[in-house]
C-alpha cells in the first residue's frame, strides 16, 4: 500500500500528462474507426439518427472551445463583473437557438445553413453569400483552436508549439476525414466527458480548500474556511480596491457596452453554423428542442463553475504573490515565468512583487490563460489533476476544431460543388470531395495555427459579430416572416457584414488610421465586440425596407415556410 | 391537417415564445445589466443579487426556460395533432 502511494507520487506531472493525453487520444481514434461514415448523409448529419442526449453532449463539446475551457475563467478573474458578458452571452444564445431556430431548421431537413438560405430565398446569390459567411466565420474560429492545441502541448509536454499544432492536425484529420459528422459526434460525446471532468475536479478541490463547500457555484458566495467569518467575495472586493483595482463585483465597462456585447454574443452564438448544423442530426423536431435544452444544461455546468474558479484563482493569486519577496515565490511561479506568461520586473528594486492597478508601479503581468492552467498548481493540488487539465484543454480545442472543419468541408463539397458547380456529381464523388476539402481545411487551419495573423484575438470576436450580422436575421426572417424575399435578405446580409467588417477594421485593427482610434471615439461607447448587435439591427431594418419595395416571394416558397412551422413529418434530412 | 389548424397552432406558439423571451430578457438584460446596481443593494449569502444574476442566476433561468418550452410545445403538438 505504502509502495503504491510512493509510486503515484513519483510519476510526476510530465508523465501523468503523457498517460492521460495518450489514453484520451487513443479513445478518440478508436471511436473514429468504429463510427466511420459510409454515405454523404452519414458524413454531413451522422445519418440523422443521433439521440437527443448524445447530440446534447456533442453540441456542448462542439461549442465549448479552448476559449471556454482555458481562457474564459482567466478573463473573468481579471474583468470581475464585466466577465458576465461571456457567461450570459454564450449561454443565452441557446435560448434563442432552441426557441427560434433549431426546431424549424430541423423540420426543413437539409444538410447545411447555406442550404436553408439558398432554398428559402430561392437564389444562388443568397446561397453564395451564406457560403462565404460560413467559411469566414469557421476559418477565423478554427485557427484559434489549432493555436490552443499547440499551446497546451507546448506548456505541458514541453514540445515546440508548432509540433503541438501538427500533432493536433493529425488527430483531427484522422477522425474528421474518416468519420465525418458521425465520427465527430461520438468523439465529441467522449470529449465532453473528459473536459467536464477535467474542469470540475480542480474546481471542487479548490472550493473545499477555500470555503469548505464542495459545490463551487455555492462556494464562491460562502464564507472563507479560515475561520475569519468573512465572505470570499467581500474579501476579494477589499483586496482589489486595496491594490487600486475596481471592486471585483462592480466591473468597469459602461452599461451600454455590456448590453451590446452580451447581445452580440448571444445572437452570434445562435447564428454559428457549426452549432446550428448539430440540430440537423436528430430524428424529430421534438428531439431538436430537447437536445438544445440538454446541450445548454451540460454547458451550464461549466459556465456556472467558471466564475467561481475566477474568484478562487484571483484571490489565491493576490494572496500568494502580492507584496511577497521574489526570492521566496513558489515553484509554479518560476515555471510559468519561463513560458513568458508571468513576467515580473522589479521597478523599484525592493525585491518584492508589487501587483497594482497603476501600470507605472505595477511589476507583475499575468496572462489570462494561466488562471485555469496553473490554478491546480497554485492551489497545491496533486500532479494527476494538473495533467487532467491538459487533457481537458485538448479535448475542448479538438472537439471544436473538428466541428468547424466539418462545416467548412460541407460548405465546399455540398454547397459549392454539388449545389453550384456540378449538380450531377455522384454520391461517391461528393463523399470524396467532402473528405478532400476536410483535408485542405485542416492544412489551412494548421497553417494559421503555426503562423497566426496578429489579429487572431480580434477575429474570434469578429466571428460572433459576423454571425450575428449575417445569418441570424436572415434565418429568423426566413421562418417568422413569410413575405420576406430574396432581395431583402441578400441586401440585409451584405449590409450587415460590411458594417461589421468596417467597424472592426477601423476601431479594433486600426487599419484606416495611423493609430487605432481610442475608445472615446466608439459610437455611443459601443466596442467593436459589441457592434455585432448594431449590425444585426441594421440587417433587420435593411431587409424589411428593401422587401417592401420588391416582389413578394413565389407561392411555393411561402408554402415551404408554412410547412416548416409545423413540427410533424420532419422525415430525414435530404439533398 | 387544415390550414386553420396550422394557423391556430402557430399563433399559440408565438404567444409562448413572447412569454418565454420576455423572461429571458428580464433575467439577463434586466436583472443582470440594467438594474444590477439596484439589485446589488440586496445580498444573499456572500452574493450581491445583481452580480449573482449576471454570473449565475440568468444561466439557471435559461436552462429552465428551454425545458419549459420543450414541455409546452410537446403538449401543444399533441393538442393540434402534430405529435409523432
Amino acid at each position: 500500500m505504502m509502495n503504491n502511494i510512493f509510486l503515484i507520487e513519483t510519476i510526476g506531472v510530465q508523465n501523468w500528462t503523457y498517460i492521460l493525453v495518450g489514453v484520451t487520444f487513443a479513445l478518440y481514434i478508436g471511436i473514429a474507426i468504429w463510427s466511420r461514415a459510409g454515405s454523404t448523409k452519414e458524413f454531413y448529419v451522422a445519418g440523422g439518427g443521433v439521440s437527443p442526449l448524445a447530440n446534447g453532449m456533442a453540441t456542448a463539446a462542439d461549442w465549448m472551445s479552448a476559449a471556454s475551457f482555458i481562457s474564459m475563467a482567466g478573463i473573468i478573474s481579471f474583468a470581475g463583473y464585466d466577465g458576465a458578458v461571456y457567461l450570459m452571452g454564450w449561454t443565452g444564445g441557446y435560448v434563442l437557438l432552441a426557441l427560434l431556430l433549431a426546431p424549424y431548421l430541423r423540420k426543413f431537413g437539409k444538410f447545411t445553413v447555406p442550404d436553408f438560405i439558398g432554398d428559402r430565398y430561392y437564389s444562388k446569390t443568397a446561397r453564395l453569400v451564406a457560403v462565404f459567411c460560413a467559411l469566414l466565420v469557421s476559418f477565423t474560429y478554427v485557427a484559434g483552436q489549432m493555436r490552443g492545441v499547440g499551446l497546451v502541448f507546448s506548456r505541458f509536454l514541453e514540445v515546440d508549439i508548432n509540433t503541438g499544432v501538427i500533432i493536433g492536425m493529425i488527430i483531427v484529420l484522422f477522425y474528421a476525414v474518416l468519420g465525418g459528422m458521425k465520427g465527430i459526434t461520438y468523439t465529441q460525446v467522449a470529449q465532453y466527458c473528459v473536459l467536464i471532468f477535467a474542469f470540475m475536479v480542480p474546481a471542487i478541490f479548490i472550493s473545499i480548500q477555500m470555503t469548505g463547500n464542495p459545490i463551487p457555484q455555492f462556494g464562491f458566495g460562502s464564507k472563507l474556511a479560515d475561520g475569519s467569518g468573512m465572505y470570499l467575495l467581500d474579501k476579494l472586493d477589499g483586496l482589489s480596491t486595496e491594490l487600486g483595482f475596481n471592486e471585483y463585483t462592480e466591473g468597469s465597462k459602461s452599461v451600454v457596452d455590456v448590453f451590446a456585447i452580451t447581445l452580440a454574443l448571444m445572437v452570434g452564438t445562435a447564428g454559428l453554423p457549426h452549432v446550428i448544423v448539430r440540430f440537423f442530426t436528430v430524428k424529430r423536431v421534438r428531439d431538436a428542442r430537447k437536445s438544445a435544452g440538454l446541450a445548454l444544461l451540460l454547458i451550464a455546468i461549466l459556465y456556472t463553475t467558471a466564475p467561481a474558479v475566477s474568484v478562487f484563482a484571483r484571490t489565491n493569486l493576490i494572496e500568494t504573490v502580492s507584496d511577497k519577496s521574489y526570492v521566496n515565490v513558489p515553484e509554479w511561479f518560476k515555471k510559468w515565468e519561463k513560458t513568458g506568461l508571468i513576467t515580473f520586473t522589479d521597478k523599484n528594486e525592493d525585491g518584492r512583487i508589487q501587483y497594482l492597478a497603476d501600470t507605472s508601479q505595477n511589476e507583475l503581468v499575468v496572462d489570462n490563460d494561466i488562471m485555469v492552467l496553473a490554478n491546480p498548481e497554485i492551489a497545491n493540488l496533486p500532479d494527476w489533476i494538473v495533467a487532467l487539465v491538459a487533457a481537458g484543454g485538448l479535448a475542448a480545442a479538438l472537439s471544436t476544431a473538428a466541428g468547424l472543419l466539418l462545416v467548412i468541408s460541407a460548405s465546399v463539397s455540398h454547397d459549392l460543388i454539388k449545389k453550384m458547380i456540378n449538380p450531377k456529381i455522384s454520391e461517391q464523388g461528393e463523399l470524396i470531395a467532402a473528405r478532400l476539402s476536410a483535408i485542405v481545411a485542416v492544412c489551412v487551419a494548421g497553417y494559421f495555427g503555426i503562423n497566426p495573423p496578429g489579429f487572431v484575438a480580434a477575429t474570434v470576436a469578429l466571428a460572433f459579430g459576423l454571425a450575428a450580422a449575417s445569418f441570424f436575421p436572415a434565418i429568423i426572417l426566413g421562418i417568422f416572416y413569410k413575405k420576406m424575399n430574396k432581395e431583402g435578405a441578400i441586401a440585409g446580409m451584405v449590409v450587415g457584414i460590411i458594417a461589421m467588417l468596417l467597424y472592426m477594421v477601423k476601431y479594433r485593427l486600426g487599419w484606416f488610421d495611423e493609430v487605432t482610434p481610442d475608445k472615446s471615439e466608439w459610437w455611443y461607447g459601443i466596442s467593436p465586440e459589441g457592434f455585432g448587435s448594431v449590425a444585426m439591427v441594421l440587417n433587420f431594418i435593411v431587409s424589411i425596407s428593401i422587401m417592401k419595395f420588391t416582389k413578394e416571394p413565389p407561392e411555393n416558397v411561402q408554402d415551404i415556410v408554412e410547412n416548416i412551422r409545423i413540427p410533424s413529418g420532419a422525415g430525414e434530412a435530404t439533398h | 391537417m387544415t390550414k386553420s389548424n396550422a394557423k391556430a397552432y402557430w399563433k399559440e406558439n408565438i404567444r409562448y415564445l413572447l412569454f418565454l423571451l420576455a423572461i429571458w430578457f428580464i433575467v439577463s438584460y434586466g436583472a443582470g445589466i440594467l438594474f444590477k446596481d439596484i439589485l446589488n443593494e440586496i445580498k444573499i449569502g456572500g452574493f450581491k443579487l445583481g452580480f449573482w444574476f449576471a454570473q449565475q442566476g440568468s444561466i439557471y433561468v435559461f436552462v429552465i426556460l428551454i425545458f419549459v418550452y420543450v414541455r409546452l410545445m410537446n403538449k401543444l403538438d399533441k393538442k393540434y395533432g402534430y405529435d409523432e
